[in-house]
């Protein structure tokens, strides 16, 4: 028997209706999805409009080559679109790209800070990827094609390309291979950064760096007998002693025995992007380690430390770092011995350091709040000693959940390097650019040079947040 | 008791100090080099050109004295500074001498404990506006927006000039000198104003230059020149008789092209001593006979200085004015070297 009214097979299923499907929808669901969306969509559209309208013309009459001055420049732009139209001003980047990025750097020794920026990269691959080995190894290798890229632009194909290649070649290599071995090259590159940049004798760097050894002898004898703060202080006394009275003659006698020297290029001609790098990587990788020791101060049970710690870190966030910069560069001046040379930028790197220390100081400790009590105990019952309980268990926990905090202080004390000007550096954004509209040439060009600078900071900001995002992705353990 | 042992301390180093600068000239002989405060940032005064290099009317004045002291023009050593840290730079002793557009005022000659040495540049505030306003005196601004640079003095004296004259404006404050040509050049203001040599720089750099005047009121008296430290006069004679030695040669036609020639050729006694072919003026402040020539070989006299820098013949094309010789007008007198 069969039931005429019952439908024996399946309608095929249909398309849904076309506004609940694609672009549509989602237009619908995220632009329009009700009166007040509608508003604020409209609202936003016109703005852009507006923004685009008004600087459209502006951007498409830009002037790269062909100009020499705001007055060819103004020219080429009349020619081109017409007597009232206005233009983008780009041919001065064009005369004036190196001192934004190089200060007033020598041209021939160009290839000295390139290759310490790509030396750079080599030092933190470990660091930022450290158990991925086959990125550390890509990120070398495609640094190094850059690197070349930029001193063949630089100055052309000369031995010193062929020799920084042969470095960043050889590095990949050993990346590749052993990419464990590329933390020396990151506990070296301070001092090879410090020789490539200011150039002298290479005995300098050398001896400062045995001055380290010593930390680490006088240490490792210390430290069983008397603990490892005690252990640090006398290593940290050593150290400075061997600084202090033997650095000069030792570094004097090598010097004299095997002379070994780069060109000296002094302080007063770093400018620009150099500048500000030199200031924020010298700033950002020791206020780390400070930071974390100071959050570990405010928390320690010792009130001399504690008192100390929460002195100097109050003491430092109070105090804006503009006033800073001054202390560095003309209260220190009255006070030091006159006709002392004690190099302006070393002074800032040290009061910025100060700085970014307090703040991270206290980032860290967010973190460190933020474990349960569960943790500290866990570490005390399985019979851990302090230091080694904050390294195995304490740190990366609460480092882990400071990465965002840490990160935008980086950030932040990135961007305000540009603050240098204030005290007569060349930093990019004001003091490139007041030199640069110091030339009658260029002399009321306003947006251009803020735009480029903006930009190269833009990058550099959002590729180390970027690397936040990763990170934290990547440390991720828990499973929502 | 330990407030006292601070204060103490701060002294005996402030004493250290001021004996160290003494011989200033000594410390430059020693070091091959002469450290110049100057300035980065201004269009023909001073500022680094594209190659890195200082260019301008006061870096000159650098290089001269470099040459009267050391023989050699380059041997400069050039601090930027900047208008906050030039003061000090130079009570430090970071520099030798700044020579930086400072205006010379009672307060920072006296309370600052510098030596103004000489004025190599009379400067004045003035206005600029625009040709279309029909305006010819700056009296006639009643009710006008001027731009103008905050935490400045030319802020007090446009107050006290628009006061004085019964009239009144409305101030559109702008950040640096880039600002207030972009703001002006757009017609948030009707006049702009700050020293006479930036406005006419300014006025070079607008798209049509001619359609700018700059107005004949000078309101206020801005006269720049060389600064030392008070304490070492020595120096300080230097550094005002390089100058005037430079003014000298303009007044006696000396240039950088004939100095070779004009010793031989002229009678003036005055034009031997300085060229130092009769006499030793160079001896009585610790130079040699041939300091005036070399300063004069570096870059040109006065003259030449001002022509090549600032002067009608560049862009920024500004008439001498005040800065003539007084020969021809102006208040460029240099005392007589005898």
């Amino acid at each position: 028997m069969s039931l005429l009214y019952v439908r024996r097979d399946m309608l095929a299923p249909q398309a849904p209706p076309a506004s609940q499907t694609g672009a549509i929808r989602w237009i619908r669901e995220n632009l329009f999805s009700g009166p007040f969306n509608t508003i604020l969509t409209l609202l936003a559209i016109w703005t852009l409009y507006q923004l685009i309208a008004l600087s459209w013309p502006w951007l498409a009459n830009g002037v790269w080559s062909d100009a020499n001055s705001m007055a060819d420049c103004r020219a080429v732009v009349a020619a081109n679109a017409g007597p009232d139209a206005s233009g983008a001003c780009w041919a001065m980047i064009r005369e004036r790209w190196h001192q934004f990025i190089f200060g007033f750097y020598p041209p021939e020794l160009w290839w000295r800070p390139i290759l310490t920026f790509a030396l750079l990269f080599v030092a933190l691959a470990p660091v930022l990827y450290s158990d991925n080995k086959g990125a550390v190894a890509k990120m070398c290798g495609v640094v190094g094609v850059l690197m070349v890229l930029c001193l063949i632009g630089a100055d052309g194909f000369s031995a010193h390309t062929v020799f920084a290649a042969a470095v960043m070649a050889a590095l990949t290599a050993i990346a590749a291979t052993k990419p464990r071995l590329l933390l020396i090259v990151t506990l070296l590159f301070p001092f090879v950064a410090l020789w490539l940049l200011w150039g002298g004798a290479v005995w300098g760097p050398i001896v400062a760096l045995i001055g380290f050894m010593v930390l680490a002898v006088v240490y490792g004898f210390v430290a069983p007998k008397l603990g490892p703060v005690m252990g640090a202080s006398i290593g940290f006394i050593a150290a400075c002693l061997w600084w202090l009275l033997l650095q000069s003659y030792v570094s004097e006698a090598w010097q004299a025995l095997l002379p070994f020297e780069l060109i000296e290029v002094d302080s007063d001609k770093f400018g620009g992007f150099l500048l500000a790098f030199v200031i924020g990587v010298a700033s950002i990788s020791i206020s780390l380690p400070l930071g974390i020791l100071l959050a570990l101060g405010r928390r320690s049970d010792m009130l001399l430390i504690k008192t100390l710690s929460v002195g100097f870190i109050e003491f430092v966030r109070g105090v804006p770092l503009i006033t800073m910069l001054f202390t560095a560069s003309l209260l220190l001046q009255y006070f030091l011995p006159p006709q002392t040379n004690f190099d302006l930028i070393l002074r800032v790197v040290i009061l910025v350091t100060i700085f970014s220390a307090a703040y991270n100081a206290e980032v860290v400790r967010g973190g460190l709040a933020a474990l349960p009590r569960g943790q500290y105990e866990a570490a005390d019952a399985l019979g851990l000693d302090y230091w080694q309980a904050q390294r195995l268990i304490i740190m990366p926990q609460a480092l882990k959940i400071s990465i965002p905090g840490i990160v935008s202080t980086f950030i932040g004390l990135f961007k305000d390097t540009t603050l240098v000007s204030f005290v007569g550096l060349a930093d990019p954004l004001r003091g490139i650019t007041t030199i640069v509209r110091a030339d009658i040439a260029w002399k009321g060009i306003y947006w251009e040079p803020y735009i480029f600078v903006g930009g190269i900071f833009f990058i550099v900001c959002f590729g180390m947040s970027r690397y936040s995002m990763y990170l934290e992705n990547k440390l991720k353990t828990d499973h929502s | 008791m330990k407030k006292s042992v601070f204060f103490g301390a701060l002294a005996a180093t402030t004493v250290l100090a001021g004996s160290a600068f003494a011989g200033t000239l000594d410390d430059v002989k020693a070091r091959g080099e002469l450290i110049c405060g100057a300035n980065v940032g201004l269009t023909g005064f001073g500022a680094p050109d594209a190659t890195g290099a200082y260019v301008g009317f006061d870096v000159d004045l650098c290089k001269a004295i470099a040459a009267a002291v050391l023989g050699d023009a380059s041997k400069v050593k050039y601090v930027p500074t900047t208008g906050e840290t030039r003061f000090t730079a130079l009570a430090s002793g970071e520099v030798d001498v700044l020579i930086r557009n400072s205006t010379w005022t009672f307060s920072r000659d006296t309370d600052l404990k510098f030596d103004f040495v000489a004025v190599n540049y009379y400067d004045g505030q003035g206005f600029m506006v625009k040709k279309e306003l029909g305006v010819s005196s700056a009296k006639e601004l009643d009710g006008a927006t001027v731009c103008i640079q905050t935490g400045t003095t030319t802020e007090l004296n446009l107050a006290d000039f628009f006061k004085s004259n019964n009239i009144s404006y409305t101030p559109v404050t702008v950040g640096d000198d880039s600002e207030a040509l972009r703001q002006y050049d757009a017609g948030a203001c009707d006049a702009y104003t700050t020293d006479a040599s930036g406005l006419a720089a300014s006025r070079a750099s607008l798209a049509n230059p001619a359609d700018h005047i700059i107005l004949p009121e000078i309101i206020s008296k801005e006269p720049l020149g060389p600064v030392v430290r008070h304490g070492d006069n020595n120096w300080g004679d230097i550094v005002r008789w390089t100058y005037y030695a430079l003014l000298e040669a303009e007044e006696k036609g000396i240039t950088k092209a004939n100095i070779d020639t004009v010793g031989t050729s002229t009678t003036d006694p005055e034009v031997k001593r300085l060229l130092g072919l009769e006499g030793d003026m160079g001896a009585m402040m610790g130079l040699d006979k041939e300091w005036a020539k070399r300063a004069i070989a570096a870059s040109g006299n006065y003259g030449e200085i001002f022509e090549t820098n600032i002067g009608t013949s560049t862009p920024i094309g500004l008439a001498r004015g005040l800065n003539a010789l007084w020969t021809q007008g102006g208040l460029q007198y240099a005392p007589p070297f005898r």
